[in-house]
């Protein structure tokens, strides 16, 4: 058959793999340093392997590598699909593939080498940084190629978030790593003071908004109805939706910045920014969970279903938390406590991981020619292994965190505060405790998937599908 | 024109243009255009195509 008259499967079932693969690494590293807080000499005395080298190696592999093959699996899969024609190009989908990789191993070097710029999620060095960028360009190349060269008449929702997160990642990488390079792994930023905080919070909240938001919402605007066998529940709501969410998201980055010397204004407007986007990300849940209106039997015995639709649930917890967070005076007792770290784990564990195990178990069984995943009963066990793990993990840092914002803010009649630092950490061993255990059950799932997913493409002929012709 | 007139004025333009987004959506003008579109994910099972783009050729 001829080249152009099939779907490019091949870079799908290479970032399809990768993902389960980088996500092992990812959260067996966060699992190691969640020990670390509890056994302190976990680190072995090795400068390498510190806690504040190994986090942005752990936040690093767990978005970008295992997250950003996840959307690279899913966009260029649904894009195919829902457009009806090959990838625009292989060649530079395989080059986004390869310099992805390489991207990843890089950052695995130099991060724990301790090379880093030193803001949050943007840590890479600039030689990395501009082959994130030439990476990124012809992503966007391939992916919007591939909707001009669409055969059908409409594009379909979920590459509009698929699209918009492309675009934008593109925008605030660029724009945020602006820096002046010294040697060749040291630069500093182009920004002065409090201006590169606000660029570093604005990349910093809408690579949530974006990248773990908008793109994985086009995941699951194609999941979602795909696996429950109809459509959504409203295409309008879907429209609104895109709209609201992303106009809404590029302005909620000041709530990073409460209490600092970020202009008062901006702290306002980015709270305020912040609450109103309850109403688009409640829409995006409402018309996920609702597309099972009637087929709600569907959970029962489904668990890519359940899958899906827990991590919606999960969303929609998130995207309560996140804005009552953003309110100055909660922030006041919030920021900088584990409630933080508790809440981003809820939307990167509960929503970013679990729509994205729920839509590989969906696509591997097409992308290898089979029937179904080897095994139901493993899946079974993989969800609530991560539903367990997800509520471990949270509780105890709700718990956590509330306790230490009390204790921080204590203060004495005569002025001085009640708690030491000590003080306040010994009362955390048991809640690190009980994230630890948190953390290695998802981390067990992951295992179980990998060893579900070798079992299912093992001996398994990669599939060929053929673009739908025009009829004759 | 102060600043303050003129972020009035572009609080009120984004809320006008928001509501267009709305009523735009919500239009009965959309309906079909939408329904198609939502049953893209299931165009090829089902045997049939989608919708083609006008310019397409249909070899009949």
């Amino acid at each position: 058959m001829e080249q152009s008259q099939t779907y490019n499967y091949k870079v799908v079932r290479q970032f399809a793999i990768m993902t389960i693969v980088w996500g092992i690494v990812g959260m067996a590293v966060g699992v190691w340093i969640a020990a670390q807080l509890v056994w302190p000499q976990l680190n072995l005395e090795i400068e390498y392997l510190t806690f504040g080298r190994l986090r942005p190696l752990h936040t690093n592999a767990v978005i970008f590598a295992f997250g950003g093959s996840a959307l690279f699996a899913t966009s260029y899969y649904i894009v195919q699909r829902t457009c009806q024609t090959r990838l625009f190009s292989d060649g530079l989908a395989a080059f986004t593939f390869w310099g992805w990789q390489a991207i990843i191993v890089l950052a695995a070097i130099t991060l724990p080498l301790g090379k880093t710029m030193g803001k949050e999620y943007a840590e890479l060095e600039w030689p990395i940084a501009i082959l994130v960028a030439v990476v990124w360009v012809a992503y966007a190349i391939v992916f919007f190629g591939t909707i001009m060269k669409r055969r059908v008449q409409h594009i379909y929702v979920a590459n509009w978030f698929f699209g918009a997160y492309i675009l934008t990642i593109a925008v605030l990488h660029i724009v945020n790593n602006m820096s002046m390079p010294v040697t060749m792994f040291k630069s500093y930023s182009m920004y002065p003071g409090a201006m590169d905080a606000m660029v570093q919070w604005w990349y910093g909240h809408n690579a949530v908004g974006f990248f773990l938001t908008a793109a994985f919402l086009g995941m699951m605007y194609y999941f979602v109805p795909k696996q429950a066998g109809r459509p959504i529940y409203s295409y309008r709501l879907s429209v609104v939706h895109f709209w609201a969410l992303i106009s809404l998201y590029m302005w909620a980055g000041p709530h990073h910045l409460h209490y600092t010397a970020l202009p008062d204004w901006v702290q306002s407007l980015g709270m305020v920014f912040s609450l109103m986007l309850l109403a688009p990300s409640w829409g995006g849940m409402i018309n996920g969970i609702m597309t099972l209106s009637g087929a709600w039997h569907k959970l029962r015995t489904d668990p890519i279903l359940r899958f899906l639709i827990v991590s919606l649930s999960f969303y929609g917890m998130s995207t309560f938390e996140g804005p009552m967070m953003s309110i100055k005076t909660v922030n006041a007792l919030s920021h900088y406590t584990d409630w933080t770290i508790g809440h981003v784990h809820g939307g990167a564990l509960g929503w970013v991981a679990m729509i994205s195990i729920g839509a590989l178990y969906a696509l591997i069984p097409v992308l290898f020619g089979r029937e179904r995943m080897y095994s139901v009963k493993l899946i079974e066990w993989h969800f609530w292994l991560s539903t367990i793990g997800v509520v471990l993990y949270i509780v105890s840092m709700w718990i956590a965190g509330v306790m230490q914002g009390l204790m921080w803010r204590a203060v004495n009649d005569d002025g001085t505060l009640t708690y030491s630092f000590v003080e306040t950490l010994v009362p955390m061993y048991p809640y690190y405790t009980v994230r630890f255990l948190g953390g290695l059950l998802f981390l067990l799932g992951m295992f179980i998937m990998a060893w579900n997913v070798w079992k299912t493409v093992a001996g398994a002929k990669p599939a060929v599908h053929a673009v739908p012709q025009a009829a004759h | 024109m102060n600043i303050g007139l003129m972020q009035g004025l572009l609080t009120l333009l984004l809320m006008v243009l928001f509501i267009g987004i709305v009523v735009w959506a919500y239009s009965g003008r959309q309906k079909k255009r939408f329904d198609e579109a939502s049953m893209l994910p299931f165009a090829e099972d089902e045997g049939t195509q989608g919708k083609r783009r006008t310019g397409e050729k249909n070899h009949d």
